[in-house]
């Protein structure tokens, strides 16, 4: 894989323009030494948002915001700590040794300060860990609590291996988010999805979060969201967007072999704009309903069009483009016995999955865009059984 | 308390056995601290390998050299190889040596079952391996692309590899379980007359706090495995929510095992330090008594808060308050123990040895790393840290200086006592170095990459993230290669060098220096009175 080396990292964050200045300023810091990293990390960090970023990106919710707070406030007191460590041991690495004909205090640890000091030193720490517990503790309460507003916005996020899915439950509109690859994405390589998940500005929204089959996590960090989506079990979490941007994140909890390729880029538009999205997102919804479930037989080059371009998006990661698959956890379909054997078999596998293996059940799908995939599958890569599955079939099968 | 004392002749009737049948049926303490240490360095270098080729894969974006599942693989190898392969048995090796010479002890209170528990890790590893290796041969199923977690469901589809490893967990965990038992059994019973327990040397102590820990614990990983094997094999559904489970439920099972780990990783570590610093101090560990009691306040706590490493996975805001609270308290027990390394260096006469050299640089870098670790206890802030690079760089600032640097200091400090050579100071002063220095290269900057939004545990990223992983992976190299140095000062050490006295450093106190250097097969036959 080819890499340009003139790196161009992306800027989707919509800055000021004084923060850009500072931006462009602080990219020529480089790497010039990783303890000037440090220090500028602690105490300029403001400054430090360079584009190969060395601290969180700037968050863009209110309680992101408190959260980068109390993160810079720990790494603050943090280093000061590290520092009268470091302080105190190199005193003493310079004084107290033998080549400078220092000699050593036996009776040391029966001074007072010997007798008393594991009294002294944990007090000490207790009144560090109670700072930082408590301005902990407040800011805790407001990431925990999903307040209970009347027009909250409802969206389910379930992880599945290896993409998103979002349903607006109060639109009735389902987003299914998926990577782009490399020779589309460019730059934003593992950052960039199909569709993203769009949002409106100044509205609280609830995540559910759940999975379809292992465990994900769901992390945008501008939104400083971060939750496990786990299998049968639904937990939450919460945010106002307080700017609009696109904001990228990332699958953090390791879901197998694609787990890098689960980008989640939330794209935050205004409540006018989110207003105009839900009703385009309606009308291809009725859209596709109408032609699906239209009394229409489909002739051969009409499905394998279609199954085509849904095999590449919701099957290929697995199975492959070229059908090969990645055996022994994806399995060949090309030549297979199930792609080439009886029809009832292969619908079944499609519509209801296989349990204990990452072939999921694809149910949701429309009788339309199965009958497209399996005609697809089982004419593709010279399977050329010349088997054509028609909606009608699906919903016998159902 | 019990003291035992050989009878003079009776001690000579064991002599010295040769050849393999030396090794195998060993029940000499010296013979089984040897074969624990020599099983650990092996294991060092397969689980550096698997991390070289990890950091290989890293150095630049895209897919280079290994598949994603593969890629996977290694990262699950390397931690269980690094933790009960290198880390665990080679605490044990230097247990093995120790206990007995510093306590005044003809050698382990149960010497079969001591051959028994280091015989059953050979196997282990064995099975260890076949676990990464099976995936290889046709039918073998799917590699193990679950780090070494092992969070279901994904651990639930993974093939029959999967099945071995679980099994290794299981051997391994019965020879920590057998190791434990018989440590604690020596201390408690076997100490010279004299010694309490509170004047026992502080490498003792922290080996028996360890081993109560182990004890406590491997049994619920073991636990927890097995519910997974039977999930996989048997029909049940205790970690299966369509079967009334819950897969969160590994999870508390696992860590109620892992984070206690962590201090049964640490405290030989710090047990060792607490010899090598007042040695090359020159002067009396400050705050004995503080110590041990840092230590049990460690262990209590360290039981109590494992579900800090689960903060996303939607407790209610009572139980993340509770452990965040708990953890950050933790702090208290660690920055005394620091405290007090720093107060032994205090107004001492210093001198800097390799050994003293690993010492400063765990005081140093083990600081830092718990300091990251208050940083990632605070629940609203790990939002941001939980699972990316962040996490990563942390927990190596833990166990390479808090663990392995310990273990090495440790070398250094008695090699001289287990061969009868002195090391080439010189040699060994490079290795901590470029060791040192290569550390902190590799992953320092995975810092930046965690709060910049790199996921841990991902094969491939975005450029936005290339050139800290291109420092890191350079880092990574060197610090690598330096371990080849390591191996040849031992061998060199072994073959021969300057003959070293009993006492082998001027400030060593402690009945092992009392013994000759190499110590005989059978020492302290007749127990040391100690006033």
């Amino acid at each position: 894989m080819k890499f340009n080396n003139n790196f161009k990292r992306q800027v989707n964050h919509p800055m000021s323009v004084t923060q850009q200045l500072i931006n462009n300023q602080s990219y020529k810091l480089k790497t010039t030494s990783l303890t000037g990293i440090l220090v500028a990390g602690v105490f300029f960090a403001d400054k430090c948002r360079a584009e190969y970023g060395i601290n969180f990106p700037p968050p863009a919710a209110d309680v992101a915001q408190e959260i980068y707070n109390i993160h810079m406030l720990t790494m603050q007191i943090t280093t000061v700590l590290l520092l009268i460590v470091f302080g105190f041991v190199f005193y003493s690495l310079y004084y107290h040794r033998k080549s400078r004909g220092f000699q050593a205090d036996q009776d040391f640890h029966n001074s007072w300060f010997g007798n008393w000091s594991w009294v002294v030193v944990p007090v000490m720490v207790l009144g560090v860990d109670l700072t930082i517990a408590g301005k902990a503790d407040a800011v805790l309460k407001k990431v925990w609590d999903v307040p209970k507003a009347e027009n909250i916005l409802d969206v389910k996020v379930t992880g599945h291996q290896w993409w998103w899915e979002f349903d607006y439950l109060d639109h009735g509109i389902k987003v299914e988010s998926r990577y782009v690859p490399e020779k589309e994405s460019g730059d934003l390589y593992l950052r960039e999805v199909d569709n993203r998940l769009v949002l409106p500005t100044g509205q609280k929204i609830r995540f559910l979060h759940t999975s379809a089959d292992v465990l994900h996590a769901f992390w945008v960090p501008e939104l400083a969201v971060k939750k496990d989506a786990i299998p049968g079990y639904v937990t939450e979490t919460w945010a106002e967007l307080n700017r609009e941007g696109v904001f990228r994140g990332q699958c953090a909890e390791l879901c197998g072999t694609w787990h890098s390729r689960m980008p989640i880029v939330v794209e935050s538009v205004s409540p006018q704009q989110f207003a105009t999205w839900v009703d385009d997102q309606k009308a291809i919804k009725v859209a596709a309903a109408a032609e699906a479930s239209a009394d229409k037989t489909w002739s051969m080059d009409e499905l394998m069009a279609k199954g085509k371009t849904l095999y590449d998006t919701k099957c290929a990661a697995c199975h492959q483009v070229t059908g090969v698959g990645l055996p022994p956890a994806f399995p060949a379909l090309k030549g297979s016995a199930m792609a080439t054997g009886s029809i009832e078999a292969h619908l079944e596998i499609v519509i209801k999955g296989k349990e204990g293996t990452a072939m999921q059940p694809w149910g949701s799908l429309n009788d339309l865009e199965i009958a497209a995939i399996v005609t697809y599958e089982r004419n593709a890569w010279d399977n050329n059984t010349g088997d054509v599955v028609q909606p009608s079939d699906v919903k016998q099968a159902r | 308390m019990t003291t035992t004392t050989l009878n003079h002749d009776e001690a000579h009737h064991h002599d010295m056995p040769t050849g393999w049948r030396r090794w195998l049926f060993s029940t000499n303490h010296k013979d089984i601290g040897t074969l624990y240490l020599l099983f650990a360095l092996t294991m060092l270098f397969l689980g550096g390998a698997s991390a070289m080729l990890i950091r290989l894969e890293l150095f630049q974006p895209g897919i280079q050299l290994l598949d994603p599942d593969l890629y996977n693989n290694l990262v699950t190898n390397h931690a269980l190889i690094m933790i009960f392969g290198a880390v665990m048995p080679a605490a044990a090796g230097l247990a093995n040596w120790m206990i007995p010479m510093m306590i005044g002890a003809p050698d382990m209170a149960l010497p079969r079952m001591n051959n028994l528990s280091f015989w059953i890790l050979p196997a282990a590893a064995t099975m260890l391996i076949l676990s990464f290796i099976v995936p290889f041969f046709p039918g073998g199923g799917t590699q193990i692309n679950t780090g070494w977690t092992l969070y279901p469901p994904l651990s639930v589809q993974v093939g029959m590899s999967m099945d071995f490893l679980i099994f290794a967990i299981h051997l391994l965990g019965i020879s920590s379980v057998l190791a434990s038992i018989n440590i604690i059994v020596t201390l408690l019973n076997m100490r010279a007359p004299g010694m309490t327990l509170m004047t026992m040397p502080m490498f003792c102590w922290t080996w028996l706090v360890t081993a109560f820990l182990l004890i406590l614990v491997v049994p619920v990983l073991a636990g927890g495995v097995t519910m997974l094997l039977f999930d996989r094999h048997f029909g049940t559904s205790f970690f299966d929510a369509a079967g009334g489970g819950d897969p969160v439920l590994f999870q508390h099972l696992f860590w109620f095992f892992g984070h206690p780990e962590v201090y049964i990783l640490l405290l030989p570590s710090i047990g060792v330090l607490s010899h090598v610093i007042p040695a090359f101090s020159r002067k009396p560990l400050f705050g004995y008594k503080s110590m041990v009691g840092a230590m049990l306040t460690v262990a209590t706590i360290g039981m109590v808060v494992w579900a800090h490493h689960q903060y996303t996975i939607g407790m209610s805001l009572g139980a993340v308050t509770y452990f965040m609270i708990g953890t950050i308290l933790i702090s208290i027990p660690v920055g005394l123990m620091i405290f007090n390394f720093i107060a032994t260096m205090w107004r001492g006469a210093m001198t800097f040895e390799t050994p003293m050299l690993f010492a400063v640089a765990i005081v140093l870098m083990f600081t830092f790393g718990g300091l990251s670790g208050v940083m990632l206890a605070v629940v609203p802030a790990d939002m941001q840290y939980h699972d990316s690079m962040f996490v990563v760089a942390h927990f190596h600032y833990v166990l390479m200086p808090g663990a392995v640097f310990g273990l090495f200091a440790g070398v250094f400090y008695w090699l001289p006592k287990w061969t009868g050579h002195m090391y080439d100071e010189t040699l060994g002063k490079i290795f901590f170095w470029t060791n040192v220095i290569g550390f902190n290269i590799t992953f320092f900057p995975q810092h930046f990459l965690g709060l910049a939004g790199m996921p841990r545990r991902i094969v491939d990223y975005n450029m936005m993230f290339t050139e800290f992983n291109v420092i890191s992976s350079i880092g990574a190299i060197i610090f690598g290669l330096s371990h080849l140095l390591l191996l040849y000062i031992v061998i060199k050490t072994i073959r021969g060098g300057k003959k070293a006295e009993s006492r082998a450093w001027e400030g060593a106190k402690g009945l092992e220096w009392e013994l000759d250097s190499p110590p005989a097969f059978h020492t302290w036959t007749v127990a040391p009175q100690i006033k």
